[in-house]
Order: C-alpha cells, then structure tokens, then sequence
C-alpha cells in the first residue's frame, strides 16, 4: 500500500497506516459492548450467599437448595454409605481429584475426607449438576448406591465421585461453611 | 448456463424500468427461461419445496411472536394463550410446530438426493458449501426454536446442548456463561434465543439466495450426472419445471395438513407440555427426531482417548463426543475432495449404490439408536454405526473412487432418455 512510487516510505503511507489502524481499533473497541452484553449481567452475578437449616434432615436423607439457579444436594449420609466411600481405592476412580472448592489444594485426592468437613463426615454438600452436560442426577440410585444420571447414563458413588459413564469429574463441592450443627451457609 | 438473456421487454413501462433496475429481466431469465435438464426427476422438486417450508416458517413465526412473551414466567402460559384464546393460533403454531419437522423431512431427502446423484462434484463444490451452511443455520434455529415454549425438554434440551461447550479445554466455560448470560439456563437465556430465532431464518434466506445463485451459475445435475451440451437436453424452467414443483408442493402440503390437523402432536415429546422446572431432570431428555442420529453420535463416545498404556488422557469422553458430534456434520464440507470418483451419478456407479444404502440405513439406525437409553446393547450398536458412519466418509468415498468400474456413462441426457423409453437412437 503505497502511496507514491518512491522507494522510501513516504509521509502520505504513514498516514494512511496510521487511519487504517484507528479505523481498526475503533471497530474493535465498538464491538466489544455488543459481545460482552451477552455476559453475565450484574443482577445474575450479584453472589447470592444462601444460609440453609438442616436440622430436619435426619439421617439417610437428602435435601435439595437452590443456590445462584443451581441445585445443591444436602445429603445426611449413612454409617453404611460413608464406608463404601471409604473402601474405594484412589486407583478406581475415573477422576482423582477432590473437586472441592473449601481445599486450597486444587488438586487434592478425591478421598472421601477430601470431599467433606472434617468431624462432619455424614454431610455430603455438593452441586447437583452432572459434570457431563448439566442434567440432574437422582439420589440413591446407579451401580454405586450415590447418584445416578438418567441423561447419559453416569454412576456417581455415595461421596459423589463419578465411577461409570460419560462424566469426566466427580461433582462439584460448592464453597460452604457450617455456622452451627444445623445451620450450613453455602457461597 | 449463465448465457445472455432472452428477455424483450413488451410494455413502455417494461422497457423504461428494464434500462432502470433490470428486476424483470432476472426473473425471466431465473424462473421462466432458465433451461433445465429434461430428466430430472420428482427427488430434483426438494430444492422447490425448501424453499416452500422456508416461507411457512417465516410467515407463521412472524405472527407467532406477535403473541409470545419471551419471558421465563410467560413464557409457557403464552404458548397456551397462543393454542385457547388467539384466533387460529392452534393452526398457526401447529403449522410452525410441525413445519419444522417436515423441513428436515425435506432436507434430509434433498441431502441424500446429493449424495447419491453426486451433486457435490466439480463445479458444484460451492453450491454444496453453502447447502451444507444453510443446514447448519436451520439446525441452530431450530434448537433455539424448541426452547422458547419452556416446557421441560426446552429446558432440558437447552441446558444439554449448552453444555457441549464447556467440553472444550480451558475457555469451555467462559463460552458457555456468553452464551446463556449465566451459570444455568434461565431468563436471560430465553431472551436472546428469541431474539436468535427471530434473526437466523433471514440469515438462511440470505445463503438461500446464494445457493441459487450458485446453482444458477453452473446449472442443476440431473439423474444422468452427464452434464448438458445441447438445448436439445433442456426444457424451459416455465412451465415444465415450475409445473413438476407445483405438483410435488402440492403432495407435500397434503401430508404436512394430515400431520397438522389428525396428529399434530405426533413429531413433539409430550414432556414438553410440563411446564420447565430447573430441579427436575425429565428421567430421559430426547431430542426432536431430527437430531436423534447426531445425538446417537455425541452419546457413543463413552471412553477417554488417551496414551495406550499410560494414564495420560488426550480427549476425555466428554469431548469425545461433542466432536464426534460436530465432526459429523463438519465432514459434509469436505465430502467434495473426499470421492475421488468421476463419475457423478449412483445409476451408473454399482458399488458406491449399495454402499450408500448402507450409509442410509447406518443414519436411520443411529436415528433410532438416539431415541433410546444410553445404555447396554444401544450404547454398542451406537458405536458400531458411529464408526461406519465415518468409516464411510474418510475411507469408504476416496478408495471406492479409486477401485470401482462404472457402467458405461450415456453420451448425452437425450440419449439416456431416448433408451430408456426404448426409442432407436436419432
């Protein structure tokens, strides 16, 4: 793109460089505000903190909240179910990693201590979305005596770690904390 | 066959807006002068009634959204406002209900049609191109379009389908919050897929146009696959071929009014009538029938591909399947480069018949398998057709270009047609 046939650059070139690339910024800094509108808006991304009472769910039962439009899974586990996590060994699970955002490990093993609080082994709190393509899986279904979806066929075992089936990671453990024995505070 | 045009303005004013804005002039030569091959048969008329089902849906969706609320709280009770209280509204939204079924009816029979009669060879390979854009176009409507009634499946189906993306390594997620404008489907979702709806069937009409335009450029192929060399292998497009697409709309809008009016909820999941409940996965989440065989596809890759003997996975199930899913519909863009035969037309290529057969058998069968439980017996026999699938594709299309001996390929479209009505030779 030249301006002139002179062998050195010319003023003129420079300029029309110069326009071009405004031109091209200007496009490009217009266009964002159309993208990003699609994002997210602040209503949606205000975090909303839930605080839940779970001094009725005795055990062997489940409690379902919802938590920034996603199903969160409160289940009182049982002696039994708490074993059989127990007895899995790391070298059978699909995904090894704990998938808890309370660890500041992000990579800790997906044992079933990792999965829970400490001295509060019987509650199991988790996200109730399949990690394969976001449907909900039932309770106390599947090969695996945990959870169990019917979309795509994933077994999850009774500390919600994917066992068989298209899911590639174990469920989400969502940031929680427990204000008192019965009340759980999640975000 | 873009030759000079045959149009003489009769009228003063014919002349005067001819040497203004030749509107006229292309019409005469694109839809009543334009030559067309003299054999084509009634699998040439789906191209016609496209074009057709195009139209219905844009009439009916026009006047469909003039009484849906986008809105995840009405969404639902205005679908129902539509079918008790709007005049017609029944008719008009089971019109564009099933429209959208027998589009794909259509398409999948004007599809095939290419495959087999090769449709796709040099120089159609744009043509084909822009076909194979349209396709996708009117998939993308079409999923958006199912969500907007927010019964359950539209939900469900939506939330699914979203999720494809978060498969993709590292921005998967940062993709799929854009597109639904948070972490779930929900209102905001619904918004912009109304407002997608609204927009894609327009963008369809743009590449529509193209298509044509193209198809003009190099002219129809024709059952033969030999292209035209005389006038004497063409007919006028009006009346003869303007006539045979009459009729077959006419057959077509016979069954479509059948569906319509007997078995309008036939095509639909009767799930969909449950109003949409974010807690609630339906126990099985199936797609419209149109999507079944590339749902089989996304469902048959139940295992990670990685290293052999290490722990090390390359592509893990999920992601597997999403591109399966999508390679599946991709690879149509390449089929061009990928038979390697010369000879266009099935008639006169006896291997490529009957591995085409094949090939539509292996797609109804992956349509059914779609249907069924992701599980046992269906999750082999899926993996099974998903690999002929592709096997006929990438291997299949080039060696059997390679290996295979034609018939004997007719000199002319005339003389084709001449010995098959059992006429001596002129």
């Amino acid at each position: 793109m030249s301006a002139t046939d002179t062998t050195e650059p010319t003023r003129r070139d420079i300029l029309y460089i110069a326009t071009g690339a405004v031109g091209a910024v200007g496009v490009a800094s217009f266009a964002w505000p159309f993208i990003d509108q699609m994002n997210p808006d602040a209503s949606t991304r205000a975090l909303a903190k839930v605080e839940v009472d779970i001094s009725s769910v005795e055990t062997g039962r489940s409690l379902v909240v919802k938590w920034q439009g996603k199903p969160i899974f409160i289940r009182n586990r049982t002696e039994k179910e708490i074993e059989e996590a127990n007895a899995v060994s790391l070298e059978d699970l699909k995904d090894k990693i704990a998938r808890n955002e309370n660890l500041k490990d992000s990579s800790a093993a997906a044992t079933d201590a990792n999965r829970v609080v400490s001295g509060k082994e019987n509650w199991l709190i988790q996200v109730g979305i399949c990690t394969h393509l976001g449907c909900i899986p039932l309770g106390e279904q599947g090969d695996f005596d945990g959870w169990f979806c019917p979309c795509h066929g994933s077994h999850y075992d009774t500390a919600g770690r994917i066992r068989k089936g298209p899911a590639p990671e174990n469920l989400l453990v969502p940031p929680y904390e427990f204000l008192s024995d019965t009340l759980v505070k999640i975000g | 066959m873009s030759g000079h045009s045959a149009y003489v303005p009769k009228s003063g004013f014919g002349k005067w807006m001819d040497a203004r804005l030749p509107l006229a002039r292309l019409v005469y030569d694109s839809f009543v002068a334009y030559p067309v091959p003299r054999n084509l048969n009634n699998w040439y008329t789906f191209g016609a009634i496209l074009s057709l089902m195009l139209v219905v849906q844009l009439l009916t969706g026009i006047v469909l959204a003039m009484n849906y609320v986008p809105n995840t709280t009405m969404a639902f009770d205005s679908v129902e406002h539509i079918m008790r209280n709007v005049n017609y509204g029944w008719l008009l939204r089971y019109m564009h209900f099933n429209g959208a079924s027998f589009f794909f009816i259509a398409v999948y029979i004007h599809i095939f049609r290419g495959f087999y009669y090769g449709s796709y060879k040099n120089p159609r390979e744009v043509l084909w191109i822009l076909g194979v854009i349209i396709f996708i176009l009117m998939m993308a409507t079409a999923f958006m379009g199912y969500v907007l009634p927010w019964g359950q499946m539209s939900f469900w189906g939506a939330t699914v389908i979203t999720n494809f993306f978060t498969a993709i390594p590292i921005v998967g997620d940062s993709i799929q919050q854009l597109l639904l404008g948070g972490a779930v489907v929900a209102n905001p979702t619904l918004n912009r897929f109304f407002s997608l709806h609204y927009l894609l069937p327009f963008m369809i009409v743009g590449v529509v146009i193209l298509h044509v335009w193209a198809l003009h450029v190099t002219g129809q192929t024709n059952p033969t696959g030999v292209e035209v060399k005389s006038e004497q292998d063409t007919v006028p497009f009006t009346p003869y071929a303007t006539m045979k697409d009459l009729l077959a709309m006419t057959v077509f809008l016979l069954v479509f009014a059948y569906f319509i009016f007997y078995m309008p909820n036939f095509l639909g999941a009767p799930e969909n009538y449950v109003r949409a409940d974010s807690l609630k996965t339906p126990s099985e989440i199936v797609p419209e029938w149109y999507f079944l065989p590339f749902y089989a596809i996304l469902r048959a890759i139940t295992f990670d591909i990685g290293i052999p003997f290490t722990d090390i996975v390359l592509i893990n199930s999920k992601l597997g399947g999403v591109m399966a899913m999508f390679g599946s519909l991709l690879i149509f863009f390449v089929v061009p480069w990928l038979d390697t035969s010369k000879v266009r037309s099935a008639t006169y290529r006896p291997l490529f018949k009957q591995f085409f057969w094949i090939f539509v058998l292996v797609c109804i069968g992956l349509g059914y398998l779609g249907a069924k439980p992701a599980e046992g017996i269906y999750t082999t026999l899926a993996q099974i057709l998903t690999f002929w699938y592709f096997f006929h594709f990438i291997v299949i299309l080039p060696v059997l270009g390679l290996i295979e001996k034609p018939k004997p390929i007719p000199a002319s479209i005339t003389e084709a047609v001449l010995a098959k009505n059992g006429v001596a030779k002129s």
